[in-house]
Parts: C-alpha cells; sequence; structure tokens
C-alpha cells in the first residue's frame, strides 16, 4: 500500500481536476478548487524543504571541514540570517525599508542579474568556436539566425535601407517569423501538446510512476 | 563621473563584479559572491512562502475556524466551507505539507508520497486540459484558414505556412520510416524546422545581450552616474 | 592568421563583447527604431479598453529580467494609468515579488495613484498553473492577502472584483515558466480572458502562433519590443537607450559565426591540401 495509495490519490485527484473543466456545478468546482487550495500550500511546505535541505547537506560540509568549508560557511550563516531577519518582520518583510528588502535589492537581486548576464559572453564566444556550418540544414539555421539578429535591431534596417521595403532586412525577418518559423513552431506547439496530454494521462492512471521514487 | 555615496548601491555593484570576475577566472571573490547568493536565495525562498502561502492561505483560516469564523461572516462552524472558505478542512493541506518533512527520516519518508501524489495529480489535469485547450484544439482550429485569401501575396504566405506546418508535423511522424513521399515531405519539415531554430537562435542571443545591457546600465548608471 | 584565430583565448572575445556592449551605453549613436506591428497591436489593445477600467497584470520575472520586462512593465503601467485604469498586479514568480513592487510603487508614484485604491499590489503565491486557475474561482481567495499583509477584500479597488470576468483585459508580462504560455492556457483558454503579452526574447518566437490564432491580441518580445513600446508611447527608456549596444553586439556575434565558421573551412583546405 506504500505505492499503490498514492498512485491512487494521483489518479482520483487527476481525474477530478479533468472533470472539472467539463462541469461547472458547485458539486465539481467547490472539491476541484480545494484541491488546488491544498497543492498551493503542499508546493509551499515543499519550498520550505528545499530550503531546510540545503541547510543540512551544507552544515554537514561545514562540520566535517570538507575541503571549500569556509564558502559552506558563509552560505549557511546567510541562509539562517535571512530567514531569522525574514521571520521577525512578519508580513510585510519586503515593505521599503525593512531589511529583508534591503536583502533583497542590494544583495539577491544584483547576483541574481550578473549570474544571467554571464551568458552574453559565452554566447558570443560559442558562436565563435561551436557554431558550425556544415550542411544544408545547419546553413539555413544559421542565415535564420543572421536574418533575425540583425533584422530585429536598429542597424538591420541602416545596413540595407537602400533596398526596396520588402527586402530591407527588418521586412525579411519579420516575414520568417511569421511564415516558415510561425509554421514550425506551431508544428512543435501541437506535437508537444499531444505528447503532454499523453504523459498527463499516463501519470494519472498509474502508468508512468517515476515520481514514487525510493525504497518502500 | 559622479559615483554614488550609497553604501547599498556600492554593495550591490561590488558583488556584481565579484560575479563577473569568473570571467577571467575562478577566484575566490567569485566563490564567496556564488555561495552567498545561494545561501541567501535559499532562505528568502523559505520566508518568501512561509509569509505568503502558509500564513495567508493555511494559517489564518485555519486559525479562524477554531473559533466557527471564515470569510463568510454569516456562516458559523468549524467545517461550514463554501467555495474559498474552506475553515477546518484545510488541516488536510496543513498534515500533508508537513508529511513532505517525512523525506528527512529513512524509515518514514513512503509518507512523503501522499503529499507527492496531491500535487502531481493536481498538476497533471491542470496541465493535460490546458494543453489539449490551449495548444491543440485552438491551434489546429487556427491553421484551418482559406489558401485564398483575395491576394496574391497574402495566399502565397499562406500556402507556404500550410505546406510547413504539415510537413513539420509529418517529420514528427515515426510511425512509418521516413521514405519516399513521407521522406521527401519529412525533409522539407526539416528545413522549416531548422529556419525556427535559428530564428530561436537570434532571438536568444537578444535576449541574452539585454542582460548584460541590464547590468553595465545600472554599474555605469545607478553606481558610478554617468549619465 | 588562421592560427592566431584558431588559437585566440575565449577571455578575448569576452574582453570585445564586454566593450562593444559598454561602449555604446557611454557614447550613444542613437539608431532610429521602427515599430513592428505586434508592438502596435499591444498598444492598440490596451487603448481600446474603457477608460477606468480595473485590468489585471501578472507582472512575473525576476531581477535577471529586469533588462527585458521592467521597461514594458513601466511603459504599459503608464499608458492604463493614462486612461484611469486601476491596476490589480500579481507575481507568480518567487523572485519577483520585491522588483515588481518597486517597478508599480515608481510608476504610480509618477503618475499620482493611490495604493489601494487606484492599484494593488497582490504580491506573490506559490503554485504556477493552479493558481490561475484558483484565481478563476475568485481572485482573493487565491489573494486572501496583498503584498503588504492587508486584507485583499477590505481594499476599495478590490471591492468589485470578484475573478476574472472583473476584467476587461489581462496584461502578462512575463520571463519564462511560468508566464505567458501558462496564462494562454489556463486562463485565455479556459475563461476567455483577452490577453496581452511581453516577454524575453528567448521565448518570444514560440508565442508567435498564439499571435495569429488570435490567443494573445499583441506581443513585446524583448528589449526590442520594450524599446518599440517606448518609441509609440514616446518615451526614452532604457531600453531604447540600449539598443545601440544590442545592435553592435548582435553585429559582434554574426561576425563571430561567420569568422568561427571562415577559420575551420581554411583549416580543412589547408588539411586538404
Amino acid at each position: 500500500m506504500k505505492r499503490e495509495f498514492p498512485l491512487l490519490i494521483t489518479a482520483g485527484v487527476g481525474l477530478f481536476m479533468i472533470l472539472s473543466f467539463f462541469v461547472p456545478h458547485e458539486i465539481v468546482s467547490v472539491p476541484a478548487d480545494f484541491l488546488q487550495q491544498c497543492a498551493i500550500i503542499v508546493v509551499a511546505f515543499g519550498y520550505v524543504l528545499g530550503g531546510a535541505n540545503v541547510l543540512k547537506l551544507n552544515a554537514d560540509q561545514v562540520y566535517r571541514r570538507t575541503p571549500g568549508w569556509p564558502y559552506k560557511l558563509v552560505l549557511v550563516a546567510s541562509l539562517i540570517a535571512t530567514v531569522a531577519i525574514g521571520l521577525v518582520e512578519g508580513r510585510g518583510f519586503l515593505n521599503p525599508g525593512m531589511r529583508s528588502k534591503w536583502i533583497y535589492d542590494n544583495l539577491y537581486a544584483p547576483m541574481s542579474a550578473t549570474m544571467f548576464a554571464m551568458l552574453a559572453f559565452y554566447i558570443a564566444s560559442a558562436a565563435f568556436r561551436a557554431f558550425r556550418i556544415r550542411t544544408v540544414e545547419a546553413g539555413l539555421l544559421a542565415a535564420a539566425a543572421l536574418i533575425v539578429m540583425l533584422g530585429r535591431v536598429p542597424i538591420g534596417h541602416v545596413l540595407t535601407s537602400w533596398l526596396p521595403a520588402p527586402l530591407q532586412l527588418p521586412a525579411v525577418q519579420d516575414w520568417v517569423m511569421e511564415v516558415p518559423q510561425n509554421a514550425a513552431k506551431r508544428a512543435i506547439l501541437i506535437g508537444a501538446a499531444l505528447g503532454v496530454m499523453a504523459t498527463g494521462l499516463r501519470v494519472i492512471l498509474g502508468i508512468e510512476r517515476s515520481y514514487l521514487s525510493g525504497k518502500d | 563621473m559622479n559615483p554614488t555615496h550609497d553604501l547599498s548601491i556600492w554593495i550591490g555593484a561590488l558583488l556584481t563584479l565579484c560575479v563577473l570576475s569568473f570571467l577571467y577566472r575562478d577566484n575566490p571573490f567569485y566563490k564567496f559572491a556564488e555561495h552567498l547568493f545561494v545561501g541567501v536565495s535559499a532562505g528568502y525562498y523559505i520566508v518568501l512562502n512561509f509569509w505568503t502561502v502558509i500564513v495567508p492561505n493555511l494559517w489564518d483560516p485555519l486559525s479562524r475556524s477554531f473559533a466557527g469564523q471564515g470569510v463568510n461572516a454569516a456562516r458559523t462552524g468549524m467545517f461550514a466551507a463554501e467555495l474559498g472558505d474552506y475553515r477546518g478542512w484545510l488541516v488536510i493541506p496543513g498534515l500533508l505539507g508537513v508529511l513532505l518533512f517525512s523525506r528527512f527520516f529513512a524509515r518514514v519518508s513512503w509518507l512523503s508520497r501522499w503529499s507527492l501524489a496531491v500535487i502531481i495529480g493536481v498538476y497533471a489535469g491542470i496541465k493535460t486540459t490546458g494543453f489539449a485547450q490551449g495548444d491543440f484544439v485552438a491551434q489546429v482550429q487556427s491553421s484551418l484558414v482559406p489558401l485564398w485569401t483575395g491576394q496574391v501575396a497574402s495566399s502565397l504566405n499562406a500556402l507556404i505556412f500550410t505546406v510547413g506546418l504539415i510537413t513539420s508535423l509529418l517529420f514528427f511522424f515515426y510511425s512509418r520510416e521516413h521514405k519516399g513521399a513521407l521522406g521527401a515531405a519529412s525533409r522539407l519539415g526539416i528545413f522549416f524546422l531548422m529556419v525556427s531554430f535559428g530564428a530561436g537562435y537570434g532571438y536568444t542571443v537578444m535576449s541574452r545581450v539585454s542582460l548584460l545591457i541590464g547590468r553595465f546600465q545600472f554599474l555605469l548608471h545607478d553606481w558610478l552616474g554617468m549619465r | 592568421m588562421t592560427k592566431f584565430l584558431e588559437t585566440l583565448d575565449r577571455r578575448w572575445i569576452f574582453l570585445a563583447m564586454g566593450l562593444l556592449v559598454l561602449l555604446p551605453l557611454m557614447f550613444p549613436l542613437s539608431l532610429p527604431l521602427t515599430v513592428s506591428p505586434r508592438v502596435r497591436a499591444f498598444e492598440a489593445a490596451i487603448a481600446r479598453i474603457p477608460d477606468g477600467s480595473t485590468v489585471l497584470m501578472s507582472c512575473d520575472y525576476d531581477p535577471a529580467g529586469i533588462p527585458e520586462m521592467v521597461p514594458m512593465t513601466q511603459t504599459a503601467l503608464r499608458q492604463l494609468f493614462d486612461k484611469n485604469c486601476k491596476v490589480v498586479v500579481t507575481c507568480l514568480w518567487n523572485g519577483g515579488p520585491g522588483l515588481v513592487d518597486n517597478v508599480v510603487r515608481g510608476v504610480a508614484a509618477e503618475k499620482h495613484k493611490q495604493d489601494g485604491v487606484d492599484f494593488v499590489n497582490l504580491g506573490f503565491k506559490e503554485g504556477r498553473e493552479a493558481v490561475m486557475v484558483l484565481m478563476g474561482q475568485g481572485i482573493a481567495n487565491a489573494f486572501p492577502r496583498d503584498y503588504q499583509g492587508r486584507e485583499s477584500r477590505s481594499l476599495p479597488i478590490m471591492l468589485h472584483v470578484r475573478d476574472y470576468s472583473s476584467f476587461p483585459l489581462l496584461v502578462n508580462i512575463s520571463a519564462g515558466y511560468p508566464g505567458v504560455k501558462e496564462w494562454v492556457q489556463q486562463v485565455q483558454g479556459r475563461f476567455h480572458l483577452p490577453m496581452v503579452a511581453g516577454c524575453t526574447a528567448v521565448s518570444a518566437p514560440e508565442f508567435y502562433p498564439y499571435l495569429q490564432s488570435g490567443q494573445l491580441l499583441g506581443l513585446l518580445g524583448g528589449m526590442a519590443g520594450a524599446a518599440e513600446y517606448e518609441k509609440l508611447r514616446n518615451e526614452k527608456g532604457s531600453a531604447t537607450r540600449g539598443m545601440d549596444a544590442q545592435s553592435l553586439a548582435h553585429v559582434f556575434v554574426a561576425i563571430c559565426i561567420l569568422l568561427g565558421n571562415w577559420v575551420q573551412w581554411r583549416k580543412r583546405r589547408e588539411g586538404g591540401s
């Protein structure tokens, strides 16, 4: 029953959620609404669990003095400090003037933004070192990439302003995006939708059980 | 150049430079910033979910229900639930949330599967209908457009679009070997797919460069006061 | 030359990229912008809603999306406030509530709008699609308290807001998942709420089918979309100022692709001979 009962829960809840899409009567809509509230609350607990797991793993490494443990100490200390300050400050912990808001604005936000900003450098480096045009297909990919990259920014208009309007880079870029690109993307959307529907039904019917990982 | 006197912005700018220093090579400044970021993020997510979900959506209504009260003042009773006002019934998600923590204890970790089962069931149901309605039915419906629109240019576009859609879909049909007519159609479909991947690459470059522009705007304008 | 390029340390590419982005920000080129039809459609969809309506705006992004998302949010909010629309703001990304609040308050202060009366930031709620569907039964059911911890049902702006039927339009500014796709699937498709969207450039191509099918009434794609929207609204914000740098960076990446392949082609030729 350690595996079968959760499968029954998934099947019952999943089928009920699908039913709620078609049946607006309150005999279905109220329990469905309640189940959604349950999911939101349980997912929130999941984030608390995740944070607690990070704390446990890194505190353990600090205790055992594994290589790089001073950095883990920084991690643990900053985690505990952020949680303590946030819990003490209460509901309006992100209001202007709060210490938690200061942590968010001056520690979290700049580092979060910069981590992703580094990708700009790597995409340029990868364009030079890894983007290889060896086949017709790769050539098409490169041509589309170049047209879109240059046509989407002002320099595309500057470079081709001497051409008739329909042949200028922005116009060609627009056509590429709205006709061939759109067609392929729609095909991918439809194919992916079929895949998700199939996987969703497999999960609900208990055929797909990978979320029940671990020993009984 | 007029650097700011705000210490907070200096701290943000220095942390930004610490992270960017990784571009030269891995170094203690980057490692410090990286671990600080992970610690602050994890702590922030815990506090955020506590004050934005666990307290207002669970604790507040549950504690009011112990006094027989809820959103609808006209109804009294701990389990007198109605749409949006679940009172004592919120014990169920509360219990399921606490059961998630059983994962820390090997002997009872199987209890967390009940919580996961509810989450998986809800999202599998929502996503199945969402994809069916939003991505499948609506997209197929809008693909059934007249090929002749009255104008040559837009009719040609409609034809190219339809050919591209059908051949791209045929590329994903793996129940038969791609030979003969199916092989030719799927090869044409690959060409359309490559155009879409190339366009996606172009937009990805734009997105990544934008992120860097944003950081430099912060350093130049907010930190160094260069406008 | 080929040998030099073949063994080029990637840090020189990093340096070149950095300079090509930095210098136009310090010395603008003011390259001309043209407004695309999708951006005009976004602006027109907002212009069509009755003045004084209450609009739902979901800002689903975090600090990594600042350069693309914040200018779109600011310009859309200004357009809505100029029409005396009331705005109910939500955020479904856990990294976003503080940032979104900063942005909303900044524009509201500029337009002298009152918190709780002309706009409200309902803050963040975990749950992604489940929150979207939950809001369909009652906005206040999903968000019993706002960003500041006030009871949302007691706020003047929320007195006439029940569920999605209370809004003529959804303005979604999103950086990924959950975002435009989920709002289209769960809200536009299920509750038939008209919708416009702003998104990062990386996800914009996949939303073109939604535009063509009418599920989206308008689309802002990336910083370029934000800059075009600013131009349409006669504003000169950070997106417009960033387009010169964007242009040069794109030219650089295009040159990298061509140069990298030229080097490989030369190497194959020399290897063959």
